[in-house]
């Protein structure tokens, strides 16, 4: 399923935009905003999302080209991670005090 | 000069308010040329101030505004540099002269119209002010060339930005070409006058930039775009011109005295 | 699988219930948690959502008139740019509103169009006339002040997207009031008749901007849900109090009087009391009745409209080049 919002009947579609807002960080999400193409859709992402000095780089996709994982089956989807806490530095607690590790 | 006052050099952001503060007065010569320069982007960001709350989406008015607001920056650097050479500020030469004394190219006066009208007016001032700024950088003058390293970037955006949409609306609809064809028809006879070269400009050397030596990149790069856009050079009338000698077409009094009104009727006030 | 936007967009009957949804949803709120765009959510929230972030989106758009009327006309070029700014960061407020509640399944154009064609609400402070420059004073002081004061508790509204989008709103506009405040600062030390411009401005703007508030809230029947939903944080009639115990020292700061003689410090309450507003007038303005409702709505259809061949422009432009680089790509693939 695509992003919530898109809408096929608008004469300009709806771009999502991604912000990267200094060197060495990843790109975020800022929002949305509309624009007949691509081209059009960075340049009106750099005037609405970067006017106070927020960015370095910027992504724009289509809101129709985003996969996002179904809502219903969150379940099934982040279900496997919770109680698999040996995947974290906190669980290994024997160590503590010993420097450097 | 302490250390704790501002020093002009490129490559800062620098504003009115610096120019101001750094008080190195520019002789008579280089203030008329600063106050040219600062007259164009002045009357330039009056008329797009305009259009905000007006544009063709909401997506554009706020591009128009970031370009009004850059040319607004371009024009308080300028004139506040300029103003240090007769003891005045920013507000007394953008409020207080006359009409004969707006020393701006015709074109940037021209009237609105319609989107079309603007994009041809921006397509042509922008790629000027980008060939003209990015030779000024080199200026002798350190404080042109400091204001310029700043602008050449920002008009750099505003010509990108006037190019998508002359493509836009030059391949886009029947009625958009037609708009455009009679947009670029307006504002073209107002490009001739951009190029001529006077005494001041020669009396200043190198701190400042011939417009002359700006046609042939001018013509090269629109005549590039127009192409692509499937688009002729218009032809016929060319304006005779002036505005650097501070006449101007019918167009230039009644915004001015809007511009002005406020001010001019609270001559001792501050704001 | 569907969001809860497009299964109501392919129709528009009443969702079926869905227990579970429902559950997780009340769940979410009772741990005051965000819901998302894809989560279950009860039609009422969802109408009740589209309904006031589109006014909100709408009140941004409207907004931008009475300011930019002096944009031109600015005193200052320092005043002209600041001016500028503001008008423009209404845009770009609006713009991230309108995408906000897009998240709930309504385009942009459907809100554009139930505005210019007044079917949709915005906030009627907006349709008062900005006769003099004091007024750019008075809305940055006054009305983005009552703004903020009913934003800042909207960051924390329970609909993601809307929360997201005022954080953003209220970081940009924290400027905005400051710079009305100072506009009238200068004004009150200013000549006789610069005082006098203020003073005359602020007596317009004060009453109307108590208003934004909405009606008491004995009067206000929807308040209720909103704030059992977290959508609202708090009643109309305590944030009209706050705004008032911000103000009236800031008038002192100012130099300038408030328009109403009740305005006196309770040491009981710890309030400043104030005296009634004329609700009548308030209902004069919303029903369209007001100083400049007709020219509002003019001048946002005219925009539309006049910039109608524009958008089909650089919409057919766009598909002009998608087929064109789908032939290229073909004949690539051909020739391969």
């Amino acid at each position: 399923m695509s992003t919530p919002g898109t809408n096929d009947t608008e004469p300009w579609p709806l771009w999502e935009v991604f912000v990267r807002s200094s060197r060495g960080l990843s790109h975020l999400h800022a929002g949305s905003l509309h624009a007949p193409d691509a081209e059009m859709a960075v340049r009106n992402a750099r005037d609405l999302y970067t006017r106070r000095n927020e960015g370095v780089s910027i992504w724009v996709v289509r809101s129709t080209d985003i996969t996002t994982s179904d809502p219903d089956a969150k379940g099934a989807f982040f279900e496997s991670p919770r109680g698999k806490e040996y995947r974290h530095a906190s669980y290994y607690t024997e160590s503590e005090g010993v420097k450097h590790l | 000069m302490s250390d704790q006052t501002f020093r002009i050099s490129a490559g800062e952001a620098l504003t009115a308010e610096k120019i101001t503060e750094a008080g190195e007065k520019p002789t008579e010569a280089v203030a008329n040329y600063a106050l040219r320069l600062g007259d164009d982007a002045l009357i330039l960001a009056q008329r797009l101030g305009w259009w905000i709350a007006r544009a063709p989406e909401l997506e554009e008015d706020v591009a128009l505004g970031n370009i009004a607001l850059d040319q607004l920056g371009h024009a308080r650097s300028f004139l506040s540099y300029a103003a240090l050479a007769w003891d005045k500020t920013e507000d007394d030469l953008a409020y207080f002269r006359h009409e004969p004394e707006f020393v701006n190219l015709q074109l940037v006066e021209q009237p609105n119209g319609d989107f079309a009208a603007t994009i041809a007016r921006q397509f042509i001032i922008s790629h000027f002010q980008f060939e003209l700024y990015r030779r000024l950088v080199d200026s002798t003058d350190a404080t042109l060339a400091a204001i310029a390293a700043k602008a050449v970037k920002e008009v750099d955006y505003h010509r990108d930005h006037a190019t998508q949409w002359v493509l836009r609306l030059a391949l886009g609809t029947e009625e958009s070409r037609r708009r455009m064809i009679a947009g670029l028809g307006v504002m073209w006879p107002y490009v001739d006058e951009m190029f001529r070269d006077d005494e001041l400009v020669e009396s200043l050397g190198d701190v400042a930039v011939r417009p002359s030596l700006l046609r042939d990149d001018f013509d090269a790069v629109t005549g590039t775009v127009l192409a692509e856009a499937e688009l002729e050079v218009p032809e016929g009338f060319v304006a005779r011109g002036g505005g650097r000698d501070g006449i101007h077409t019918e167009f230039f009094g009644p915004m001015l005295a809007e511009m002005q009104v406020l001010a001019r009727a609270h001559p001792e006030a501050t704001w | 699988m569907a969001t809860a936007a497009q299964r109501k967009r392919s129709d528009d009957a009443e969702l079926p219930e869905d227990p579970a949804g429902r559950a997780h949803f009340d769940e979410l709120i009772a741990a005051d948690q965000r819901v998302e765009p894809t989560d279950w959510m009860p039609d009422a929230y969802r109408k009740t959502l589209v309904r006031q972030v589109s006014q909100h989106a709408h009140s941004e758009i409207i907004g931008m008139q009475p300011e930019g009327n002096w944009i031109t006309r600015a005193p200052s070029l320092k005043r002209k740019a600041i001016l500028m700014a503001k008008v423009q960061d209404e845009a770009g407020h609006g713009l991230y509103l309108y995408s906000a509640a897009q998240t709930l399944g309504t385009p942009r154009d459907k809100m554009t169009e139930d505005l210019i064609s007044g079917k949709a609400k915005y906030s009627s402070i907006f349709n008062y006339p900005t006769p003099t420059w004091a007024d750019m004073g008075s809305i940055g002081w006054l009305v983005d002040g009552a703004a903020i004061c009913n934003q800042v508790p909207l960051c924390r509204a329970s609909y993601g997207p809307y929360a997201r989008a005022m954080v953003r709103i209220c970081k940009e506009e924290s400027f905005h009031q400051r710079q009305g405040f100072e506009i009238l600062l200068h004004l009150s030390r200013g000549t006789k008749e610069q005082h006098e411009m203020a003073q005359e401005s602020v007596n317009r703007w004060y009453a109307p901007a108590l208003m934004m508030f909405g009606p008491p809230d004995a009067d206000s029947p929807n308040s209720a849900q909103s704030m059992a939903w977290n959508i609202k944080r708090f009643s109309n009639d305590e944030l009209r109090q706050r705004f008032v115990d911000m103000i009236v020292p800031q008038a002192e700061v100012l130099g300038l009087t408030l328009p109403d003689p009740d305005i006196k410090w309770n040491e009981e309450r710890g309030h400043y009391d104030f005296g009634d507003l004329d609700w009548d007038e308030f209902y004069e303005v919303l029903k369209g009745r007001g100083p400049a409702n007709a020219i509002r709505l003019e001048r946002r259809r005219t925009a539309h409209e006049e910039g109608a061949w524009v958008r089909e422009a650089a919409a057919a432009y766009a598909e002009r080049r998608r087929v064109e680089s789908e032939k290229a790509r073909l004949e690539k693939v051909q020739a391969a």
